[in-house]
């Protein structure tokens, strides 16, 4: 792969921070050409395809593949099955730390669901390997599928999401009902969805003797370095993993998947690299989607409408062999303040391929029911939603009793509802009308994400030509890595943007952690501005201890490092610059690390996340039922906003993905085979560019001095939440009718008329 | 993928011959056709690549008045031809409802007529299809079925045809120009598509190698100018198809409905004529009661093919909206959301 060559355009050229400024993507013309190299663009010398065969079947066993017609077909070398194919150094089913997740690498003829990989063509064109696996024509002992979420006797997993309790209880909620003067109970349902990121996941593996380069969209490449080392029993610096771009993940490529994992195997099976590629259905089983759930909440309130109790409790289901279940009911933790709260989960197993992280896991789950709940109580209590909400507010976090680091909740509320004029919002539903006789409706809902930190390694270097260069393998999913954290790189090593080569996206550089939990411009970020911390009190030793140097006996406090040089801080007529004190010393370059990670002591201290508030107005019209977003505004509080541009996109994006949960998104799954009925983008309906309407986004300031050195919280799924429960409210209030299972379909309306 | 022949005839007989071969088919623009060979639901032995062919992209109107289009006329090119917006309101809103914009560049006309349904189980080969596979079974008569058909199914096939072009096309009495093995001939659309019965597999009045060369309006559809307008109920705003359609054109005259037309889509195997209500409101005034009746007459013998009972009631609702609008008059110009409820809301920019 040529080197990535990052500029920004001459408009973009600043002095002074880079931090802060609205830079448009660096890599944006690369994309805009065709240039930039995603995973499955490569094709090294020898190259062959491989295709997987996925079972039709949910649950049951492969009695029977016929090889040799696949092997017949002109064009395809081999076919890997159970029976044949490389050995792997570990049984891909133990579980060696709580982010491996077992995958289906061929380990036996079992199915345990629909579109699980069960054989594996290689050929010499795409064409050939696709008909192979077709010609293997499998046959199946067929066991009956496990589907839905009454699918059998459900179970109080050990943990939800990340490693939170199942169930949490502050106060007595049973109290807190018995006592409320108005209590309501309601149940709500969410579809499963899948993350249909536009690149499928690909992979290009290539052996060389014991080395293995790989080529593959990941959100985390320490993490698959370690899982690809482990499998394939080599050493992790034997292995090189490229993934400079990636076409969307949203969770899905966090972690190794199976089917990458099988195109390792292939390759090694065939001694040459090879190419493999999900087809669309394919994505649907393999690589993780997000759980159904169904949530019950019952609530309480007192004769002024505060919350007496809060029990929010979900059903959601996991794989018959995995654990991952959807934390929805944890969403009740931060929002809003009541003497009682008490989260549970519950699950049943199914044919499913293993549930996974998806873009706000559990927290966009949880949102839209616990947002479409609040909006019930508010409706019963008589009071306006967004006066209920301010009435409940929290001022410390409500299931912990810690203050938090920072929370401008309360600004995004007022930012949000005077843009968008709330203040003429009739109470009662069915109340407003556009020119057309279209019913109006406008919803509003609370959007809340943890702020996260992971670990992360940056290296940074400072150059005798008065160039810096700062390294870490983070990931650019889209969301603008390229360009945000060399941002931040800048103002880290004191040079304009231009002047600091930033590596990123492969495999050989620091650990960056993971692209994921919205903690990525944050962990990576803090790595980054410490290594710059770091190099630059290397740096100002030099010239601090130095007689010859103006800057002699300033001390590393007291100079502050910008525009190429360093600066006394109480004296800013006395400088130097990076290439006189480089020079002076006689030294190429100095060199340093830093390392991000989350704060113990402040953890224990804060309760840390960011905040928003989300207003929807929908159109619906009263006969036919068909839904119309026609505007929204979100107002977010997520500390330091290091790109107004990309955070403006994120929200943007997270909203649409709300009112596509609220409205469009479904996995519609025969009950009977456990198979998706509508595998494709034709009919997985996510919004098009007409159901998308102005949207209006609002940062609003937030300074928070704790959650790391950047003050940065992440902005990649609250956009998410909010949304989704601000769409489904503003239905509601447009047509009187409470729709409890998403997305809404046009019969509910019309049914309850 | 299976290994295929593929041929580009100079002519239109050379077409017919080879498309008369068993195994063979006509490709036109591969919208419906590629994606189904993709996903091994079609295994031709021979495409025979009909766009090539001289002479069937034309649009031309008629000494008596009839307007032919010819079958390679693309989807896009048919709907933005001014003098046929003009003339055929309601078609050309159908056409740029339908997919989306990239698709209706490619699509063809004869294309359009013969894609086939869009029920998920036909297109999943694991499933039990009588369409796909005769004598298998239905998946879909127990299975997710909420957008099948609601009037003309049998036991053994709930499917309905997609094509929103069709919807306005039957509603003008369109004729379809057949060119076959025994030269040309010529049937109404509405005799074109089959309703399953026992024969779900046998999907239109087609013989093997017969190309549709052209669609024809005949005179008095332009009559209907003034009042036509079509109307799809969808899932999302744009690139859906429909979960109920419906294309309504009246003539008025001295303030009452001469004559009417109605079709539905979405709701059979079939574009759906309503000849039935048509007579309800011919010589009627245009109002509300005389359109419910219409509506109830339309769906009498509507029933439910599974979970999708509501559909009965929507395609009620949808005829008495479309009869409303296209009493109104159709508007000088095609909204910006062609066909949709939200089609006059200002501000839209694009479908
Ligand atoms: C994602 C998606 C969304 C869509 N949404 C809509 C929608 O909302 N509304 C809608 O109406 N349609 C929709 N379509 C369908 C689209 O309109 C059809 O795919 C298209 O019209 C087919 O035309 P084509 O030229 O590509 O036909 P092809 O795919 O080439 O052919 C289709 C069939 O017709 C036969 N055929 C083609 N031409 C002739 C001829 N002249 N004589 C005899 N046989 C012929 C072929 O053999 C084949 O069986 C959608 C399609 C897709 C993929
Ligand atoms: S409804 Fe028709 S097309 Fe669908 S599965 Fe049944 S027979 Fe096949």
């Amino acid at each position: 792969m040529p080197e990535l060559n990052l500029t920004s355009a001459p408009a973009h050229l600043r002095h002074g921070s880079s931090i802060g400024q609205p830079l448009t993507r660096r890599d944006g013309v690369l994309k805009v050409k065709g240039q930039a190299t995603y995973a499955a663009d490569n094709h090294p010398p020898g190259m062959l395809f491989a295709v997987m065969a996925v079972s039709s079947i949910a649950h049951g066993r492969v009695t029977s593949l016929d090889v040799a017609a696949a092997k017949r077909h002109p064009g395809v070398v081999d076919v890997m099955t159970p029976d044949h194919k490389p050995q792997l150094a570990i049984d891909p089913e133990i579980k060696t730390n709580p982010f491996v997740f077992r995958m289906e690498v061929l380990q036996s003829n079992e199915v345990r669901y629909a579109n699980q990989p069960i054989a594996v063509v290689i050929a010499e064109t795409l064409e050939a390997a696709t008909e192979g696996a077709l010609l293997l024509a499998p046959r199946y002992e067929v066991l009956p599928a496990l589907v839905g979420l009454d699918a059998g006797e459900s179970f109080v997993p050990p943990v939800v999401g990340v490693g939170n309790p199942a169930e949490n209880t502050h106060g007595d909620v049973e109290a807190g009902l018995a006592s409320a003067d108005k209590k309501i109970e309601v149940t709500y349902e969410t579809p499963p969805q899948y993350h249909n990121a536009m690149e499928p996941h690909a992979i290009v593996a290539a052996w060389d003797g014991d080395r293995l380069q790989i080529d593959m969209p990941t959100q985390g490449l320490m993490l698959s370095l370690a899982r690809v080392a482990e499998l394939f029993g080599i050493a992790p610096d034997k292995i090189h993993i490229r993934s400079p771009f990636l076409g969307g993940g949203f969770g899905s490529k966090g972690l190794m998947a199976g089917p990458p994992v099988l195109g390792i195997m292939a390759a090694k099976l065939v001694g040459k690299p090879v190419k493999l590629v999900l087809r669309r259905e394919q994505m649907y089983g393999p690589v993780g989607h997000r759980a159904p759930t169904r949530q019950r909440l019952r609530i309480g309130t007192d004769a002024e409408g505060r919350l007496t109790a809060l029990d929010h409790h979900a059903r959601t289901v996991s794989s018959t062999f995995d654990d991952f279940y959807e934390p929805a009911a944890d969403a009740s933790h931060t929002l809003y303040v009541a003497p009682a709260i008490r989260t549970s989960h519950d699950a049943v197993r199914v044919n499913t391929g293993t549930p996974l992280f998806m873009r706000a896991p559990g927290e966009a789950t949880g949102s839209i029911a616990l947002e479409s709940a609040i909006d019930e109580m508010a409706w019963a209590c008589g009071m306006d939603p967004l006066a209920f909400r301010l009435k409940n507010y929290a001022e410390v976090e409500p299931i912990t009793g810690k203050p938090f680091s920072s929370k401008a909740l309360r600004a995004c509320y007022d930012q949000g509802a005077a843009r968008f004029g709330w203040a003429k919002r009739p109470l009662q539903p069915r109340q407003m009308r556009d020119d057309d006789g279209l019913l109006v409706g406008w919803g509003v809902g609370t959007a809340t994400f943890p702020a996260l930190m992971f670990q992360a390694e940056a290296r940074a270097a400072i150059r005798r030509d008065g160039t810096g260069a700062m390294e870490i393998g983070a990931h650019d999913m889209g969301q603008g890595a390229w360009t945000a954290l060399a941002q931040i790189a800048a103002d880290a090593v004191g040079l304009d943007i231009d002047r600091v080569t930033f590596k990123a996206g492969t495999s050989d550089l620091p650990d960056a952690g993971i692209a994921g939990g919205s903690a990525h411009t944050a962990t990576a970020g803090a790595a980054i501005h410490s290594a710059g911390a770091a190099v630059i009190a290397k740096l100002a030793d030099l010239a601090t201890n130095d007689e010859r140097s103006p800057l002699f006996g300033a001390g590393n406090a007291g100079v502050i490092a910008r525009d190429g040089k360093l600066i006394r801080r109480d004296d800013e007529s006395r400088s130097e610059s990076y290439t006189e004190i480089l020079a002076r010393a006689g030294v190429a370059e100095v060199e340093a690390r830093g390392t991000g990670a989350p704060n113990p002591a402040a953890m224990e201290e804060y309760a840390m996340h960011a905040h928003g508030a989300v207003f929807a107005e929908v159109k619906v019209d009263p006969e036919l039922g068909q839904i119309r977003v026609s505007r929204m505004v979100g107002a977010f509080a997520a500390g330091r906003i290091v790109n107004p541009h990309l955070v403006k996109s994120q929200l943007f994006g997270g909203m649409i993905w709300g009112m596509s949960f609220a409205l469009h998104e479904e996995a519609i799954t025969d009950r009977r085979s456990g198979r998706i009925m509508n595998a494709n983008l034709g009919e997985y309906h996510i919004p098009v560019n007409a159901d998308v309407p102005p949207l209006d986004v609002i940062t609003v300031e937030e300074h928070d001095p704790h959650v790391n050195a950047l003050g940065i919280k992440g902005v990649g799924e609250i956009g998410i939440t909010g949304s989704a429960g601000a769409v489904a409210n503003a239905v509601w209030h447009a047509t009187g009718v409470r729709v409890r299972r998403f997305p809404i379909r046009i019969e509910e309306l019309l049914a309850q008329r | 993928m299976k290994q295929f022949d593929y041929v580009r005839p100079a002519t239109v007989a050379e077409a017919v011959a080879a498309a008369a071969q068993p195994g063979a088919v006509y490709l036109a623009a591969g919208t419906n056709l590629l994606d189904l060979m993709k996903g091994n639901i079609s295994r031709p032995d021979l495409l025979v690549d009909v766009t090539h062919l001289d002479g069937l992209d034309g649009i031309e109107r008629l000494a008596d008045g009839s307007l032919r289009i010819g079958a390679l006329v693309s989807n896009a090119d048919l709907a933005h031809d001014a003098e046929f917006a003009k003339a055929y309101p309601a078609v050309a809103e159908a056409l740029l409802s339908g997919a989306s914009a990239q698709l209706r560049n490619a699509a063809t006309v004869g294309g359009n007529l013969l894609q086939r349904t869009r029920c998920a189980y036909f297109y999943d080969t694991a499933s039990r299809c009588n369409k796909r596979e005769p004598g298998s079974g239905c998946d879909a008569r127990d299975g997710e079925n909420r957008t099948h058909a609601v009037l003309g199914w049998s036991e053994s096939c709930i499917a309905t045809h997609p094509s929103d072009f069709c919807v306005p096309l039957v509603a003008l009495d369109a004729i379809v120009e057949i060119e076959g093995k025994n030269g040309r001939r010529e049937i109404a659309l509405d005799e074109l598509h089959r309703l399953p019965g026992n024969t779900p597999e046998r999907e239109s009045a087609l013989e093997p190698g017969d190309l549709i060369v052209a669609v024809r309006l005949p005179p008095a559809a332009r009559g209907f100018a003034p009042h036509a307008r079509y109307l799809k109920v969808r899932e999302r705003t744009s690139y859906a198809f429909a979960i109920v359609s419906a294309a309504a054109a009246l003539r008025v005259e001295n303030g009452k409905i001469a004559e009417a037309r109605l079709a539905l889509g979405g709701v059979a195997a079939k574009p759906w004529r309503a000849r039935a209500a048509e007579e309800v409101l011919s010589g009627s005034a245009p109002t509300a009661d005389a359109f419910q009746e219409a509506a109830s007459c339309a769906l009498a013998d509507a029933k439910p093919s599974g979970d999708n009972s509501y559909k009965i009631e929507l395609a009620r609702r949808i005829v008495v909206r479309a009869l409303t609008l296209a009493a109104a008059g159709t508007p000088a110009r095609i909204p910006a959301l062609p066909a949709s409820p939200f089609a006059s809301t200002s501000g839209a920019m694009h479908a």
